[in-house]
């Protein structure tokens, strides 16, 4: 049988509980052992991830539920340190033991807003609108204020009056792309948080 | 980090100075403990607080905030004076034997060339080697000759006697000594210490030139390139060294390759200048290459729009006409109106940057701002009055504001490039809430948009954003695989060994290295540093072999390390120039087997170069050796010289009493408007500093409910001495004044800060943690940046968020 370590614990888990039972003399009645909680991590999905904290990059186990089937939403309902890990072997901080509170935070965001001009209030859009009024307004700053050539007639193409702070939480990727774009545009004013 | 986290575990000492690793990273301080527990390592902390790191040191030290400058200059003169160096190490692989130019000179404070009006030295021509009729460096390898490099410094750091020292950093002097001491010990060749270090180096207005004063001490006790050794700047967030890599700063590219400026006009010129021949004879100048990597670099992104002929498309990069816009100084354009739109993805400037009361001027005077976060932030809401903690007429802010949801780390596959240097691949593990989207689809569908208007409506120069090249299976939502393909590189045509005429890949095969890159638009790579993280065997971020067979904890088959896999950098110089490692019992990592180099790591190296080759371990370097002496490279001066903080407790400089012009950096840069700002210490006497605690992370964990209860009420740090003279009560709310606004918290008073004598008088610290803001699921609170400075570093800008000064009141 092909089984991974972790796995190996979930069988040995059930299998250790039910024969120290007994050797105690307590072969149980069976309401009791129904009425016993199942151990909440089995037929879970297991996903590997990292800490998105700090930089040491703990490796992560996340649990979800769901079938795994392509229509049906996982749902993470805990993350503990994987032991695997070379660098924080299973353990993790106070902030990383407390993730599952940050990815169901209240106040994760669920839907483009708009705060109006002088408005106290925000205001819901789809994303075609929110992303179709932002390009425009783009664009239009851009076309307005774009610098071909400096006043000693260099060729310059730079545009200063719209910038770009950048995530440095975020992946690679994500970071590669918003690059990708930001530069095209001939962005300058462009950080991230390793400037701070 | 130029070593890695489970490396610590090989040093015979570390020092933590700036940072607080127990408190800020403590599962990548687990290998100090391990060090202590299994190599018989020794604990050095100097920091103003005795932190968390502090109660597990051997020794501690207090220092004043923002006097390391002085304690490691002293440092070097102690070891100069009692010649307890690595010597072999020293006189081989650094410059110490190198002969500057007869003109270079410091006086008062200042070094050669100074302008007062532009705060700056224009013209650093002398602040470099004498070279002779080949264009190579003079050496005078007795280290005799009166301009070399070993005279200069013991020259320069002759001022900073332990008495002046401590003197300046309030550091008692028996206790100063005894560090010293344990540090010198690994001045013994094969016997190494590590420095971890964080932001508390970092963020100071002479806060580049505090971490080469702390490499220059690793380099003479040899400890660069050895395990268990290093400079370890052990960073913040989770991808910060991977967006620094990313080059997604003002003047950068991928892979530290850098924007041109206006008077780069000519294509050739730019890239020569970046790619400099060797200035001693055999040695490798890696960024000769420069070239490869930048035409590399045009290909992935502008595919077949990008040739020879249009110089790979040269004129379609931004050009700067100021060294930088860094954020205060596009924070002060903001201040001043010249910005119209801003975006801010998973950051939260007016909770991040100093002084509160400007950024959120600045973003009042914005047309629009664009939020994309998995949360919620103050950035968000700076226009909504939230009581006494954002204090704002929200009728009168006129800026547009866009907050659009994105998914966090757990609801996305991607890399993360941790301190270490590894690139550690993750797995989505479930779906974000409502409608939110990744940054990538945010970016895809913001460009395509636009691409879109400039193809039907035309307008300013649209040829980069037509040629931009988006070939994606789905040009709305790039697959993270095939953006991690892109910046590793692929060939463009089928590749052949230049010498052998071998074939080494088909066209569209990615690239194994960056040795494989060329500068003729055969191969494309989007960050040169990352090629070989994604290659034919697969994507290497995303191994998961964690075993160690020399017990070194170089887990080599783990994720993917730039460059080129390699965990220690510099690792040449863990073996003596015959090619043996200094220590052949317990820091073996690289060596010459006779006819190649090989080891524990990646030799960072080239592996055919024999030892009687004289080749030298600094390979990036076109000196082939670290430097001591940093040529025109930094904005202050090529020795670190300290100055005060720029709101100072002691308002002088010890070093040059008479001389106010350089009693603050007088190269760090200051705006019109926040030198009038700077507070005196005849009005805010205490010098405070900001950090954070375990619990928390920045602004977000405010978010999490389970953070918010382990630290549920803003709190300040006094001393007891100092609370007992103002009459303040552990619990008691004070006010926490500086010139830019004030805070009020709860004080905790504590025997963790002590008064210091500094300068003949006795300073008191105030520590105050960050955390707290108007949104979340904790307590609203003040943001701590309502109180700190808009100055920063001379070279990188980097707020002085760790040495200002305060007044403190019971309320």
């Amino acid at each position: 049988m092909d089984i991974n370590r972790r796995e190996f614990f979930k069988f040995c888990g059930v299998g250790i509980a039910a024969s120290s039972l007994a050797a105690l003399g307590m072969a149980p009645e069976p309401a009791f052992a129904e009425s016993a909680r199942h151990f909440k991590l089995a037929n879970t999905k297991e996903s590997r991830n990292t800490c998105p904290y700090c930089s040491v990059g703990c490796g992560l186990i996340m649990y979800s539920r769901g079938s795994g089937g392509k229509n049906v939403s996982q749902e993470i309902f805990h993350i503990e340190g994987d032991a695997d890990h070379p660098v924080n072997r299973g353990t993790l901080c106070p902030k990383g033991a407390g993730l599952i509170d940050f990815i169901r935070s209240p106040n994760r965001l669920q839907y483009p807003q708009v705060r109006e001009a002088g408005s106290n209030e925000w205001k819901r859009l789809s994303w075609d609108d929110a992303l179709t009024r932002i390009t425009r307004l783009m664009k239009d700053d851009r076309d307005a204020n774009f610098i071909e050539k400096n006043d000693a007639g260099q060729t310059v193409n730079r545009w200063l009056t719209t910038g770009f702070l950048a995530a440095s939480a975020a992946s690679s990727e994500a970071g590669y792309m918003t690059h990708k774009v930001v530069r095209s545009l001939g962005i300058l004013g462009f950080d991230n948080q390793a400037r701070v | 980090m130029t070593n890695h986290w489970s490396d610590i575990k090989n040093a015979n000492l570390v020092l933590v100075m700036g940072g607080n690793a127990a408190e800020a990273h403590p599962c990548g301080f687990k290998w100090v403990t391990e060090a202590k527990a299994h190599n018989q390592a020794k604990l050095l902390v100097v920091d103003p607080r005795f932190t968390r790191t502090a109660s597990l040191a051997d020794v501690y030290a207090p220092i004043r905030t923002g006097t390391d400058i002085a304690f490691l200059g002293g440092l070097i003169r102690y070891l100069l004076e009692t010649d307890q160096i690595q010597h072999e190490y020293v006189r081989n692989y650094t410059d110490m034997p190198f002969i500057v130019k007869e003109n270079f000179s410091f006086a008062d404070g200042l070094f050669n060339g100074y302008d007062a009006d532009s705060r700056s030295y224009p013209d650093k021509s002398d602040w470099d080697y004498e070279l002779d009729e080949n264009g190579h460096a003079k050496i005078d390898m007795t280290l005799k000759h009166p301009r070399c490099v070993y005279q200069l410094l013991k020259k320069h750091y002759s001022r900073y006697t332990p008495e002046m020292v401590s003197g300046i950093c309030g550091t008692p002097l028996k206790r100063m000594m005894q560090i010293w001491d344990h540090i010198a010990e690994t001045a013994v060749p094969g016997k190494t210490m590590t420095i971890l270090y964080a932001l508390g180096w970092t963020q100071h207005s002479v806060g580049s030139q505090m971490i080469r004063a702390g490499a220059m001490l690793q380099l003479l006790l040899g400890n660069i390139g050895m395990p268990g050794g290093g400079v370890n700047a052990l960073r913040g967030h989770s991808n910060i060294q991977g967006l620094t890599d990313l080059g997604l700063l003002s003047n950068l590219l991928p892979g530290y390759l850098t924007l041109p400026r206006d008077n780069e006009q000519d294509y050739d010129a730019y890239i020569a200048k970046r790619a400099p021949q060797a200035l001693r004879p055999g040695q490798m100048s890696y960024w000769q290459h420069y070239g490869r990597f930048h035409v590399s670099l045009m290909k992935a992104w502008y595919g077949d729009a990008v040739t020879e002929e249009n110089n790979w498309g040269y004129d379609w990069l931004p050009k700067l006409d100021e060294p930088m816009y860094d954020v205060l100084k596009y924070f002060d354009m903001m201040y001043e109106g010249k910005v119209n739109g801003y975006f801010c993805q998973g950051f939260n400037p007016i909770a991040a940057f100093p002084n509160k009361a400007k950024v959120g001027a600045g973003l009042a005077r914005l047309k629009y701002l664009v939020i994309m976060d998995p949360l919620v932030t103050e950035t968000s809401e700076f226009w909504k009055h939230v009581d006494e903690y954002n204090d704002v007429d929200t009728a009168s802010i006129q800026t547009t504001v866009f907050r659009l949801p994105t998914t966090c780390f757990a609801e996305e596959d991607g890399s993360l490039v941790n301190s270490s240097r590894w690139l550690q691949w993750h797995w989505k593990g479930g779906e974000p809430p409502g409608e939110a989207r990744t940054d990538v689809a945010i970016m895809g569908g913001l460009f395509h948009r636009l691409r879109a208007l400039y193809k039907s409506e035309g307008g300013a120069f649209p040829d980069p954003i037509m040629n931009l090249d988006w070939s994606y299976l789905r040009p709305d939502e790039p697959a993270p695989e095939e953006i991690a393909k892109e910046y590793n590189g692929k060939a463009l045509v089928d590749l052949k060994d230049p010498k052998t005429g071998e074939l080494l890949l088909r066209a569209g095969q990615q690239l194994a290295g960056f040795s494989q890159l060329r500068d003729d638009g055969s191969t494309s790579s989007g960050c040169w540093l990352f090629c070989g993280s994604w290659t034919e065997a697969g994507n290497q971020m995303a191994r998961r072999d964690n075993s160690d067979p020399y017990d070194m904890g170089q887990t080599l088959g783990w994720a993917w390390s730039w460059p080129a896999n390699r965990r220690i950098l510099y690792n040449r110089a863990s073996a003596d120039p015959s090619g043996k490692p200094w220590n052949d019992k317990d820091k073996r990592l690289v060596w010459w087997d006779g006819s190649k180099w090989t080891g524990t790591d990646v030799p960072d190296f080239a592996v055919t170069s024999a030892p009687e080759d004289k080749m030298n371990p600094f390979i990036m370097n076109p000196e082939g050796v670290a430097r001591f002496f940093a040529r025109g490279n930094m904005a202050e001066g090529p020795f670190p010289e300290h100055y005060e903080p720029f709101e100072t407790p002691i308002s002088r400089n010890p070093l040059h009493p008479d001389s106010p012009g350089v009693t603050s950096n007088p190269a760090a840069r200051v705006f019109r408007n926040d030198m009038q700002v700077f507070g005196t210490a005849d009005e805010f006497p205490y010098a405070a500093t900001t950090y954070r605690l375990t619990e928390h992370f920045h602004f977000w964990t405010k978010h999490s409910r389970i953070n918010a209860i382990m630290q549920p009420q803003q709190f300040v740090e006094l001393g007891a001495v100092m609370a007992g003279e103002l009459g303040i009560k552990a619990g008691d709310r004070v006010r926490v004044s500086s010139n830019r606004g004030y805070i009020e918290a709860v004080a905790v008073v504590t025997k963790r800060l002590r008064p210091l004598m500094v300068d003949g008088k006795i300073v008191h610290h105030v520590g105050i943690p960050l955390h707290w803001g108007f949104v979340g699921v904790a307590k609203n609170g003040y943001l701590t940046n309502t109180l700190t400075p808009f100055v920063g570093d001379g070279n990188t800008h980097t707020p002085e968020y760790k040495s200002f000064l305060v007044n403190v009141e019971r309320v």
